[in-house]
């Protein structure tokens, strides 16, 4: 084998790394963009909602003894259900409230997630069996890991689903709408509260997919297991230019793809400032991110 | 019975009294102007009557129904559309999107089709612009959407703010002849506006708001010829 086939090799194994972490990353942007977009917040507590989805991933296989589907099935159902709790508890009330306030309280909440997570599960690490047994597929010299195999695959149909979800249906529509304008939005009949809430439900639903990819890949959960990813994708949320669904998956792909080929190729240590760097002169030249819309001030 | 009916309305902005105790109806069939000067208190009114700014005191009923104690999304259900003040169309949907928005509340296909027909036909720009992205529509494109967009949800009453509004003077005429028309098919119309002559020129009765309270009402032949009204707001 020639030194150059090696490398391209070496080259392709990593791009397919770069894409299942990125992909990993767009799917938590989603939910960070979205419950931007409608709210216009920064929903810091949404990281941890990866580290409750991991720990449900893990209490469901582990202790309850699911098979696989039904375990990420049940961890999907518990992260929405505190998607949607969350936001009536602590956001609702603050709807008409300072950014400053509506911030400090999702930190607020972030922190009360990962005590919570201390508290009952402990501070050591817990080791959580991969959700994913999928043999890897050999194309041609190429082997791709079933765990990148059904991220990509399993990130193609979500992404998918929503697009389409977003665009052709009534409530998809409304929550565009609602983004927009919402008091148009109400004189149209949208119920407000209850768009909201969805945008919450989906964006959880969609953390708590990452949440068992991630946990999947990396094999222990922790109460802290959230906000290195959770950070990672909202930097892929204002890359794409947050509120901008088709911005996140693509902010998300390029972090993705950006972090494991500096890993491979220029140095671990610097990867993360690698990807800063990436965001700082992104936002330099484009201030609204790379899809990111200015949007036209209402008075 | 009248179809709408305001009494006694009090609409506060902080400690700001905007609205001091108004009160006005609206019959069927009627096309009824509220005129008054900038800051008189016009577009609150309408939003405190469709549910986006809440009262303090007072009451508003609609068809038998008290609507202060309706959410603001439950309103367009009961009848009642609003075109609200700087047309507020959804600006990164398309204008067949927009149109559809108007009908969210609906649930008969073949009667929402019957709807987009009549819209496209009181609008037939709109139609040849369907797929066009509505915050790239001129001023008065956006303003036909916003009235199509209205008229989607086949409301009984139509409250409209400024339709005319930043038009160029043919297409005041044609915004005009057109709310003319929508009345004549038997919509009930509520408008504000600006441009006095014009709407007292179409609307049966009239008030005259001036800072939160109503200061005249009548038949708009009526007010037209008054000399207060003339020097104040027809500028003669
Ligand atoms: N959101 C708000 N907060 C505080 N004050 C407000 C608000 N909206 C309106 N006001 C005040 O209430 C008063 C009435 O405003 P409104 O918009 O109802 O007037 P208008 O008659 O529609 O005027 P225009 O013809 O200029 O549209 C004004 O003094 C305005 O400054
Ligand atoms: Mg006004």
């Amino acid at each position: 084998m020639k030194i150059n086939e090696v490398v391209s090799l070496e080259f392709l194994a990593q791009m397919i790394n770069g894409l299942s972490l990125g992909s990993i990353y767009a799917l938590i942007a989603l939910g960070y963009t979205m419950v931007y977009g409608i709210c216009k917040m920064l929903n810091f507590a949404h990281g941890d909602v990866i580290m409750v989805g991991a720990y449900m991933l893990s209490v469901a296989m582990g202790m309850l003894g699911l098979p696989p589907v039904l375990a990420i099935l049940l961890s999907m159902v518990v992260c929405a259900c505190l998607g949607v709790t969350i936001e009536r508890i602590a956001y609702k009330p603050l709807r008409n409230a300072s950014p400053l306030a509506v911030l400090i309280t999702a930190i607020g909440v972030s922190y009360f997630l990962q005590s919570s997570a201390l508290l009952i599960f402990g501070s050591t690490q817990r080791k959580v069996e991969s959700a994913i047994n999928v043999s890897s597929v050999q194309l041609g010299e190429l082997t791709i890991g079933g765990n990148a195999l059904v991220t990509l695959l399993l990130t193609i149909v979500l992404m998918t689903g929503l697009t389409w979800f977003i665009n052709h249906t009534m409530t998809g529509k409304a929550m565009l709408a609602v983004s927009e304008d919402k008091g148009a939005a109400q004189l149209m009949g949208v119920n407000v509260n209850r768009t909201i809430a969805t945008t919450f439900l989906i964006g959880s639903a969609l953390a708590a997919v990452a949440g068992v990819l991630f946990i999947s890949s990396y094999g222990f959960v922790g109460p802290y297991t959230g906000a290195m990813p959770g950070i990672k994708a909202f930097v892929a949320a204002v890359l794409g230019g947050i509120g901008s669904v088709p911005g996140a998956m693509l902010g998300g792909i390029l972090l993705g793809l950006i972090e494991s080929l500096s890993k491979a190729y220029i140095s671990t240590q610097l990867a993360d400032a690698i990807v800063f760097g990436v965001l700082i002169v992104v936002l330099l030249v484009k201030p609204t991110g790379l899809l990111g819309k200015k949007r036209t001030e209402k008075v | 019975m009248a179809l709408l009916r305001v009494e006694n309305l009090q609409v506060y902005y902080g400690v700001i009294q905007a609205v001091k105790g108004i009160s006005f109806e609206v019959n069927q069939g009627e096309i009824v102007a509220l005129i008054g000067a900038n800051g008189a208190g016009k577009t609150t009114v309408l939003h405190t009557v469709t549910g986006l700014v809440p009262a303090k005191a007072g009451s508003i009923t609609f068809n038998g129904v008290d609507l202060m104690k309706t959410p603001a999304h439950k309103i367009v259900s009961m009848g009642m559309a609003h075109v609200p003040e700087g047309r507020r169309i959804f600006q990164e949907l398309t204008v067949y999107e927009n149109l559809q928005m108007g009908a969210f509340t609906r649930r008969d296909k073949a009667e929402i089709a019957e709807s987009l027909e009549m819209v496209y036909a009181h609008f037939p720009r709109l139609e040849e612009r369907k797929k066009q992205i509505a915050g790239t529509l001129s001023g008065g494109e956006q303003q036909m959407l916003a009235i199509g967009r209205a008229l989607m949800s086949k409301p009984s009453i139509i409250l409209m703010d400024e339709p005319s509004m930043g038009l160029s003077p043919l297409f005041v005429s044609e915004i005009f002849a057109i709310i003319q028309e929508i009345n004549k098919a038997g919509t009930t119309v509520l408008i504000v506006e600006q441009n006095a002559k014009k709407v007292l020129s179409i609307a049966d009765r009239a008030y005259v708001l001036e800072t939160g309270n109503i200061s005249m009402s009548g038949n708009a032949q009526d007010l037209m010829n008054d000399d207060a009204v003339k020097k104040a707001y027809l500028g003669e």
